[in-house]
């Protein structure tokens, strides 16, 4: 019960989320309209997505300092949710862009950087599947996660330099704060984050059981 | 150490020379590449768009260096490996094969760029510049790609997955690229190019010491 907490904490805030963040009000916008109620869905992606990468970094930093190959397990089953809540989050943006900026894909900075990172970790995947050997592909695939990341912060530092951005928060858009005087947006979209972030762990550990389980039942057979 | 590398790197140079097939052929590559371009684009000297002649000199550089250096680890055979493995330092080694590919990478970056203008027509304002952009262009592909190809070489197919490795991680130091070229194509104040290359060698330090701290463990393996 007491490592439980965070799928019970995933549940309740997801429920409050889900029900409150469609019937809740929100700050009447020109062009946005009900589309703001995205950002309880949206935005989480990309917070639970830099999340999980993060920790999948650093299993990776972890197995090439141990060799214990349930960092890399635990690299690789992170970096498989971040890329599902990447594919969640580019979803739901396009979506939203199709019905406020009226076009399923745009060339915009954020956009771009979606792309990239999201190409970057299907080469990952990519390079994980060209290897037998167990030990080789632990370390290799570590080394390329820690040299990808390192060179994914500085092309989200350059994009900006290259374009401007529609996109909300950036480029001189606003994000929600200025807009929710009220505060009726705040009171969803903090939970929701947190909530995605715990039901993206709690994925993480039943897929993590899974490989478990597996790797004992070809063992016995 | 200093010595170590220039040993190593005096060892690179001999077998490119010894062999001077490879050599020769990467140079008939870019060669036959804007040959392919220009014909392609049945186009009469200097009716081509300034910044599609930059852009489609930049992809052609791209491909040519991802096979130049895609070779610098499958060239020799295992057991020479294990040889050098007894010899030197890993540290040793990474830095004389990137030295080496930066050199490799600058001749056929200045002869591809010989023949570009050549045939293509050559629309450059600032030449000191451009030229400076070749060179640092030279450094970052060089660095970047040593260490893919350390990675890919260890893996099945590993021609494909040096592409899919590499495109997604050297893009923010080819968007940097561009943006200096081009600054040096419309023959701008260089200073107005100065945070470009700054962050273009940032770039190339982060690479650079990644590879350094990651290739003791590729090469491990």
């Amino acid at each position: 019960m007491k490592s439980n907490w965070y799928k019970i904490l995933a549940v309740v805030l997801l429920a409050y989320v889900i029900i409150w963040g469609f019937l809740g009000t929100i700050p009447r916008q020109p062009v946005l309209h009900e589309t703001a109620r995205n950002l309880y869905f949206h935005v989480p992606m990309w917070f639970s997505m830099f999340m999980m990468l993060s920790v999948s970094v650093w299993n990776s930093v972890q197995y090439l300092r141990t060799s214990d190959m349930l960092h890399d397990t635990k690299s690789s089953e992170y970096a498989n949710t971040g890329i599902l809540f990447g594919i969640v989050g580019i979803a739901t943006g396009s979506i939203w862009a199709r019905y406020t900026w009226g076009a399923w894909w745009t060339n915009d900075v954020k956009l771009n950087g979606a792309a990239i990172g999201l190409l970057i970790y299907f080469a990952y995947i990519v390079l994980r599947g060209s290897f037998n050997d167990e030990q080789q592909r632990a370390r290799i695939s570590s080394i390329y996660n820690i040299f990808a990341v390192a060179l994914l912060i500085p092309l989200l530092i350059v994009l900006p330099r290259i374009g401007d951005s529609l996109h909300p928060g950036s480029g001189g858009n606003p994000g929600f704060k200025p807009m929710d005087t009220q505060h009726t947006m705040r009171i969803v979209f903090y939970p929701a984050v947190i909530g995605w972030m715990c039901l993206g762990f709690w994925i993480t550990n039943l897929r993590l059981r899974l490989k478990n389980l597996e790797q004992i039942h070809q063992e016995n057979s | 150490m200093l010595k170590e590398i220039k040993a190593l790197i005096d060892k690179e140079i001999r077998l490119e020379l010894r062999q001077k097939y490879a050599l020769n052929g990467m140079i008939l590559y870019i060669v036959s590449t804007v040959y392919i371009c220009y014909l392609s684009f049945r186009m009469k000297s200097n009716q081509i768009d300034v910044i599609t002649w930059n852009t489609l000199f930049w992809i052609i550089l791209l491909f040519t260096a991802t096979n130049a250096i895609a070779k610098s680890f499958m060239q020799e055979r295992f057991g020479r490996q294990l040889y050098y493995y007894t010899l030197a330092s890993p540290v040793g080694i990474i830095l004389s094969k990137i030295i080496y590919n930066t050199l490799l990478m600058l001749v056929l970056a200045l002869v591809g760029f010989g023949v570009y203008s050549l045939v293509m027509g050559n629309p450059v304002g600032d030449m000191g510049l451009y030229l400076l952009s070749i060179v640092l262009g030279a450094i970052g592909f060089s660095s970047a790609l040593t260490m893919v190809a350390g990675i890919a070489s260890k893996a099945e197919n590993s021609a494909t997955l040096m592409a899919i490795l590499s495109f997604p991680i050297i893009i923010p130091m080819l968007l940097m690229l561009l943006k200096i070229s081009k600054n040096a194509l419309d023959g701008l104040d260089r200073g107005s190019s100065l945070d470009e290359i700054m962050t273009l060698l940032a770039i190339d330090a982060i690479v650079l010491v990644l590879s350094v701290i990651l290739f003791p463990y590729l090469w491990r393996s």
